[in-house]
């Protein structure tokens, strides 16, 4: 499978996989337990499957061992968002966009210390 | 609390919002795996658990509520940061499932590598160098080591 028709398939997994986690999400009530699946592993049940097929177990071990980093990454990202969006008078998008690079730094961060270094 | 299923949500939800989320979900899909094929799965693993539709998800609850107390005449931005802001506590609780998803993911890897090796698909060395291997970053009992950086396979196995 040529690079770019694995990037296509990737691509439209992704996409059903994600809205679909987000329509179920919008459809339950309350909004604190729809927001559990904000955090589905929806990129990686897209990914996951194709990545073993394409490049093997050991590949998706590693994949998985840094998505717990990200995951990390990802609480201290929601959290602070939460907390911002209570306190302040901020918009919600301008919030969670300008959050992200927190997300990157964070997961970046323990990538480095904790997987590569240690 | 009482959990239910509210499908009205799904009407005042426009097709263009859906098109946001698809789009950016096969975005940041596709975009993990080239970073994997360029950095090594390492980096690309990070990616994995991108808060892809977050930020479109906040936003569009935000609106929602807002049009609601609008609808009844009322300024509705303090309920609509309110919702997103629980929206967001609630991704940060299931942000600990995506982490255990991502344990289980590795640790299923490794159990069955080893299993394999067990079964004589690789020979003890191989599971020892494995081992060693792994505790340096390098996942993989059954010989097909990869870099954590570059997710190169080497040509001769240790």
């Amino acid at each position: 499978m040529t690079a770019m028709i694995q990037s296509l398939f990737r691509f439209i997994i992704g996409g059903v996989i994600v809205s679909a986690f987000a329509i179920v999400g919008d459809v339950l009530k309350p909004k604190s337990f729809a927001g559990l699946f904000g955090a589905a592993p929806s990129v990686a049940l897209a990914t996951l499957g194709l990545t073993i097929v394409a490049d093997g177990l050991a590949y998706v071990g590693t994949e998985a061992r840094s998505m717990m980093a990200g995951a990390t990454a990802f609480f201290i990202y929601a959290s602070l968002v939460s907390r911002i969006m209570m306190r302040y008078k901020f918009p919600a998008i301008w919030v969670a966009s300008c959050s992200l690079p927190l997300w990157l730094g964070v997961a970046g961060g323990i990538y480095y210390f904790v997987l590569v270094s240690a | 609390m009482r959990i239910r299923v509210d499908l009205s949500a799904l009407r005042q939800t426009k097709w263009h919002d859906y098109a946001v989320r698809f789009l950016f979900g096969g975005f940041i899909t596709a975009l993990a795996g080239i970073i994997a094929k360029k950095f090594g799965p390492g980096i690309g693993g990070l990616f994995l658990a991108f808060p892809a539709i977050f930020p479109a998800s906040a936003t569009l609850i935000e609106k929602h509520e807002k049009e609601k107390k609008k609808s009844l005449g009322l300024d509705g931005s303090a309920r609509g940061r309110s919702a997103a802001g629980v929206d967001a506590a609630g991704s940060s609780m299931g942000s600990l499932g995506l982490f255990v998803f991502a344990l289980v993911v590795w640790q299923f890897v490794q159990r069955s590598s080893m299993d394999r090796s067990y079964r004589g698909d690789a020979s003890m060395a191989d599971s020892l160098s494995g081992s060693l291997a792994d505790s340096k970053g390098i996942v993989g009992f059954d010989g097909e080591y990869c870099s954590p950086t570059t997710g190169e396979k080497p040509a001769n196995r240790i």
